[in-house]
């Protein structure tokens, strides 16, 4: 899921359950998980264990 | 001098030899929790019980059953952890736990013969760093009650600063112990992680959660922690050998912007221990830019799963911004929690890097003195911050990669507010870096007793 996608859908969902409060929250998670997607090209996969 | 401003390592012999009653201790810690209740340390004060407990073990005593250095010292314990017979608050409105059983660590702090004089106050649920999100009110820093006493074990420092306990118990999911601890201007000890048991407390972030002491010097916050691990026959390990000590500083993102005083302290401690003899080299701690990108993702859905029935039921009762730090949680995708936990392993391996040829790693341990309550961000050396990120950006990585660290007293910014360094160990080695903080204690100034200075 893009994280356009997810930010969109999560506001959406908080909106609908009346907490309107939380998108800047999640805007802020947003830029958040942005870093940490750029981050996982450190993963090594080819050693991780099972 | 009053004898609740004295260390443990000070008090117990006069209490083993009976020249000081624990009856005189309670009653002075007592007296000292009602002198100043606009703190608001305290939640649960348990006067009836702790002066029934003070009273058995002067009998104790004077009868020849002296069980050690703690027997007869009065201990305050945060709210986060279960007292048989007290209520759980968490610092919540929402409904408490009634526990009928001490956490163990309790339970070994009361074999030991110490006295539980009372709950103290945090930030709600333990989720945030300043402890102003209480249901029982903000705690206030001592020196100046328009500042935050750091969080979120708060009140647990704010008690032992102003003699209403001569040790305390606090949890660090991010740096609950060593936040406060800087800010007060006590020692806070996280040991590695999962080598205390963390059953009988409430979860924040399940594989991120520690108990230790927060203490008036690094013997005494040494002597909790080895009662908490090991119980009344917790064995005293002999004074370490006098030797040149390693320490390992990473400069960058550690110290790439820090409030002025706190980075003079930290150059008066590297200074002095280099003059004694002790070495200092540079380090570098891989990645640790990716921290608290790391850190929030998780944190937010490890504490969205442990209050998942508690909101349900009840998210009214939670202080507004508490909650939606947990709703946050709920949005977090497996995927990212996924990846976040390999990232993890990632950072512990640079922190291990890091450490290689070194005692310990050196660094502050905020980069700030006590904010003010109720701003949401902070001026860091020029540059507006986030108050919550910027107090847990030195300590929240020692969470995640599990490595013990502790907070020790550095003297005080130059209008007298309490700063602090941090010594980081190797995984489990919980009682060498306790060693390493006890030879680097004399010259972080603060020391046995003084608590840091300037606590008002």
């Amino acid at each position: 899921m893009t994280i356009d996608a997810w930010l969109k859908a999560a506001c959406d969902d908080a909106e609908r359950r009346g907490l309107p409060d939380l998108k800047p929250l999640l805007e802020t998670l947003a830029r958040a998980t942005a870093a940490l997607r750029d981050a996982d090209r450190l993963i090594d996969r080819t050693r991780l264990e099972p | 001098m009053r004898a609740t401003v004295l260390s443990i390592g000070q008090v117990s012999p006069l209490v083993k030899s009976g020249e000081v009653s624990p009856v005189d201790l309670v009653r002075t810690c007592l007296e000292r929790i009602d002198a100043r209740p606009e703190l608001n340390a305290f939640i649960t004060i348990m006067r009836d019980s702790a002066a029934a407990a003070a009273l058995a073990a002067e009998q104790e005593i004077a009868a020849g059953r002296y069980r050690g250095p703690l027997h007869g010292i009065p201990v305050s314990v945060k709210d986060l952890v279960d007292v048989a017979g007290t209520p759980t608050t968490s610092g919540s409105a929402v409904p408490p736990r009634m526990p009928l059983a001490d956490a163990p660590i309790v339970a070994r702090l009361r074999e030991a013969g110490a006295i539980i004089v009372g709950k103290t106050n945090l930030h709600e649920f333990a989720f945030g760093t300043t402890s102003e999100e209480s249901a029982f009110g903000p705690v206030r820093h001592p020196r100046d009650g328009s500042r935050s006493a750091g969080g979120s074990s708060g009140g647990a420092a704010v008690a032992l600063v102003e003699g209403m306990c001569f040790a305390s118990v606090g949890t660090d999911t991010g740096g609950s112990i060593r936040i406060p601890s800087a800010a007060c201007g006590t020692v806070g000890l996280k040991p590695t992680y999962g080598e205390l048991p963390c059953d009988g407390i409430v979860a924040l972030s399940t594989t991120l959660d520690h108990v230790g002491p927060i203490a008036r010097s690094v013997a005494d916050a040494a002597l909790m922690f080895r009662v908490m691990k090991s119980g009344a026959q917790a064995a005293p390990r002999p004074s370490p050998v006098q030797r040149p000590y390693v320490f390992g500083i990473p400069e960058a993102y550690f110290c790439d912007r820090l409030h002025p005083g706190v980075r003079a302290a930290l150059a008066r401690t590297r200074e002095s221990l280099a003059r004694a003899g002790h070495q200092i080299r540079p380090v570098n701690v891989e990645h640790a830019e990716r921290t608290a990108h790391v850190y929030l993702h998780i944190v937010l859905p490890e504490a969205a799963w442990y209050h998942a029935q508690l909101l349900a039921a009840h998210a009214d009762r939670y202080s507004p911004g508490v909650r939606l730090r947990l709703e946050m949680g709920r949005y977090v995708l497996a995927e990212d929690y996924v990846r976040a936990l390999h990232l993890r392993t990632l950072l512990r391996q640079a922190v291990n890097d890091a450490l290689k040829g070194c005692d310990a790693l050196l660094l502050p341990t905020m980069t700030i003195p006590a904010p003010t309550l109720g701003e949401a961000t902070v001026d860091v050396d020029g540059v507006r911050e986030p108050v919550r990120g910027t107090m847990l950006k030195l300590t929240q990585l020692f969470n995640m990669t599990g490595h013990p660290a502790i907070a020790l007293p550095a003297g005080t910014t130059d209008d007298g507010w309490p700063v602090s360094v941090q010594l980081v160990g190797h995984l489990d080695g919980t009682d060498r870096l306790i060693d390493t903080a006890a030879a680097v204690e004399p010259y972080s100034t603060g020391g046995d007793g003084s608590v840091g200075g300037g606590t008002g």
